[in-house]
């Protein structure tokens, strides 16, 4: 069954905090909720379905549904990193095509800046099966991209420039935003004269930590009509998992070779339709492997495609992340899946800052990496059209 | 140039699954597990085979000789810095690891490397890589 224009996106919101010392992660889930309600023109009790990922404290979804006084039919906790909020999309969509809900709130938020939880050590758990063969060797979160950075250079020629030339034109974008971590305009040398972190990544090439959330709500057709916010249907959406492969490791392509097609396929789109995606961003080298990935560009061309400033609005093919992105903007909750979803509405109901808002932008892309690029990731591809 | 620096190893976290692995590294052995159905190598090694679903895995003593197939410097997240790499082992595998006794400067892809061990705390040893001569 097919969910294009199955629902619509009928509320989201962003938090504007950025360093929230003072309010609790539950708290600010509540606040996401309420505010993305709000911006949809709905209320608490029309909502009969909720999706919450890994950040939800305590039981998650259990405590969650508790906390807001929810009164739900529908609830799904798929978990996949920052691309879980894409696929609560996807899963909410199905859902309100079968009937199991048609008002579905999808919520993330959390502290990782106030409790200084950077997201680079991970925790090294018991009974991973992984774990006892990389605990050792202490990787963190963002050697699993720096190692696919390494790859990518090694196989097509990709420079430190090139890679720099994402967060230039996040930066770019940043300025227009009132609410972003980072407004400062940097340049290529500016991410170059960076510390490197972890070769061949720079501390520029990184996203930032940030507290914060923001909230979806999925709605029935139906609904979405009888609401006076412009009409933001998802036309459709591909989720894939990649690992290693049993030991066959290929760090040259991502999941998104697969949820990619899958979502043009079934929205009856190409790469060439697109004039605004959102692309996860949590290092520079996370979109240039998506944008030849998801075929904008291909295999080995994502370097010469970003760079120049052909990422920024109104200069390149195709505008990408212009609220900032993970890298300027915010990464709530380590997690930036959410604020994607988020600037994409923005584009499509015309409502992104005047600076950067694409022109007629009809259809839009969104794509999201959860976990670690390098060693075992969620991918998740969503396309929205207005109506 | 810079030496890559030594660094300590926590304990190996060992289950019953991973046992065999852990004795035979303190023992100075790499040992990955090939499939008796489909005869491919697989990493990290489990009870059962994931290429073709077979249960009859068997462990087997790596050459322990493999070539960098990836690396990345960490420079701000421990007390030292370490490199981390994917290691593609002659029988076909690739794993994680880390780098030792080499200049950084020097490292690159593709370059021919050896295991080593490292004692770790506790008694056991963790196998790492070593360049070697092409």
């Amino acid at each position: 069954m097919s969910i294009k224009r199955k629902a619509c996106i009928a509320g989201a919101w962003e938090h504007p905090l950025r360093k929230a010392p003072d309010k609790t992660t539950a708290q600010l889930h509540y606040e996401c909720a309420r505010g993305a309600l709000a911006d949809a023109g709905l209320e608490f009790k029309d909502v009969d379905g909720y999706f919450c990922a890994g950040d939800a404290p305590g039981f998650g979804m259990l405590s969650m549904v508790d906390y807001l006084g929810l009164r739900v039919r529908h609830v799904d906790s798929t978990e996949t990193g920052g691309s879980s909020y894409l696929i609560h999309v996807s899963h909410a969509a199905q859902a309100i095509a079968a009937g199991h809900c048609r008002v579905a709130l999808i919520t993330l938020a959390g502290r990782p800046r106030s409790e200084a939880a950077s997201g680079v050590a991970a925790a090294a758990k018991p009974n991973v099966p992984e774990v006892p063969f990389e605990a050792p060797y202490a990787p963190v979160t963002l050697n699993a991209y720096a190692l696919a950075a390494m790859r990518h250079m090694h196989e097509f020629g990709t420079t430190a420039e090139q890679l720099a030339w994402v967060k230039v034109a996040a930066s770019h974008h940043a300025q227009h935003n009132p609410y972003a971590m980072l407004r400062e305009v940097v340049t290529v040398a500016d991410v170059l004269a960076s510390p490197l972190v972890s070769d061949p990544l720079h501390k520029l090439d990184c996203c930032v930590v940030s507290d914060g959330g923001g909230a979806l709500v999925v709605v029935h057709p139906d609904i979405a009509r009888s609401l006076k916010r412009p009409l933001v249907s998802v036309l459709g959406a591909g989720e894939a998992v990649k690992g290693q492969g049993g030991g066959r490791v290929d760090l040259t392509y991502s999941g998104a070779v697969w949820s990619g097609p899958k979502a043009f396929e079934e929205a009856g789109v190409t790469p060439q339709d697109i004039r605004y995606a959102s692309i996860y961003d949590s290092f520079t080298i996370t979109v240039l492997m998506q944008l030849e990935d998801l075929g904008f560009c291909a295999k080995g061309e994502g370097g010469r495609f970003a760079a120049d400033g052909k990422l920024i609005s109104g200069i390149g093919r195709l505008a990408v992340n212009t609220d900032g992105g993970g890298l300027c903007n915010n990464h709530p909750s380590n997690r930036g899946g959410i604020t994607k979803v988020i600037e994409a509405v923005r584009q499509l109901r015309g409502e992104a800052h005047p600076k950067v808002q694409v022109p007629g932008c009809e259809l839009a892309l969104v794509n999201g990496t959860g976990g670690l690029l390098g060693t075992r990731h969620g991918s998740a591809t969503l396309i929205l059209g207005r109506e | 140039m810079t030496m890559i620096p030594e660094r300590a190893f926590a304990a190996p976290m060992v289950d019953s699954a991973n046992a065999p692995f852990w004795q035979a590294a303190s023992e100075g052995v790499l040992l990955i597990k090939r499939c008796s159905a489909c005869a491919e190598a697989h990493w990290y090694p489990r009870p059962f085979c994931p290429h073709c679903g077979s249960e009859s895995t068997d462990w087997v003593a790596s050459t322990g000789s493999g070539t960098i197939y990836s690396f990345t410097i960490t420079r701000k997240a421990g007390p030292v810095p370490y490199v981390l790499a994917y290691v593609t082992l002659d029988e076909g595998v690739t794993m994680l690891s880390n780098l030792v006794e080499a200049q950084m400067e020097d490292l690159h892809i593709g370059q021919r490397v050896a295991v080593s061990f490292r004692q770790a705390e506790g008694g056991g040893a963790v196998p790492v890589f070593r360049p070697v001569a092409p």
